[in-house]
């Protein structure tokens, strides 16, 4: 139970904190950068790291990394256009 | 695009409830990332670490201020909240290109030494995002003009086309 009061308070504070950063930059298309700030990871693997050691943390990033490029292959000609009219 | 700059004082324009739900989300998302991890292993769990749980929260609250701003000045300010969202939701795109940027430095540095791992991995995420940012800024055209995008190039001064009122001729 104890881990688990813990996440939620790091996961807190540390997304909080990049969105905080994000609200006070200017203009919204850079400050929508730290929307997709790897907070969750780093509390996660702050927390992975400490509990199960560093070869737990590199197979979840591993997984995370093949989430993540197969997210972007997908979505990739939706983000290209719509990035180009977004900066204009 | 406009350059980039930081202002202390819009943190002012949010409530303290909106805060609040920016902190339950992300420490639920956490714990939710950890519960799955522990259910279904590490692979599984690995997947949600790129969770974006602060643009579910963000992209709404953007939208509400740049309302809220608007109809203080009088006008309805809808169209203008729902392009803030858009625009922040642009950005988010390239910051995911950054977390994939993050996660394979995390895995390539973290068996040698963990708080390097952590620097460079965040160091990764910032180079990637910000990069592809002045990419994109490069890339983009002026809807009106076709002008290839502004973010290096100085404002040119605007000039006054009607006479000020202390060269009237006596």
């Amino acid at each position: 139970m104890t881990e688990y009061v813990v996440r939620f308070l790091v996961g807190g504070v540390v997304v909080s904190a990049f969105s905080m950063l994000g609200d006070m930059l200017r203009p919204k298309s850079f400050a929508g950068l730290f929307g997709a700030a790897p907070s969750v990871a780093l509390a996660t693997l702050g927390i992975a790291v400490y509990m199960h050691g560093t070869g737990y943390a590199a197979r979840q990033t591993w997984a995370m990394a093949a989430g993540r490029s197969h997210s972007l292959s997908t979505a990739g000609p939706f983000a290209t256009s719509s990035c180009a009219r977004g900066f204009g | 695009m406009s350059p980039i700059s930081m202002s202390p004082s819009s943190l002012k324009e949010g409530r303290l409830y909106e805060y609040l739900i920016r902190f339950v989300l992300g420490g639920a998302a956490t714990v939710f990332t950890g519960l799955v991890s522990s259910r279904c292993g590490a692979s599984i769990g690995g997947l949600f670490l790129a969770l974006p749980a602060i643009f579910c929260a963000s992209a709404t609250l953007i939208e509400k201020h740049e309302i809220r701003r608007k109809r203080e000045a009088g006008l309805d300010g809808r169209r203008r909240g729902e392009e803030a969202a858009a625009l922040d939701a642009a950005g988010a795109v390239l910051g995911a290109l950054g977390m994939l940027a993050f996660a394979v430095t995390f895995s390539l540095t973290v068996q040698d030494s963990v708080p390097a791992a952590f620097i460079t991995a965040s160091l990764a995420w910032a180079v990637v995002s910000i990069a592809g940012c002045v990419y994109a800024a490069g890339c983009a055209r002026c809807a009106d003009c076709g002008a290839p995008g502004t973010w290096f190039r100085r404002s040119r001064p605007v000039r006054r086309k009607t006479p000020r009122a202390n060269s009237a001729v006596f």
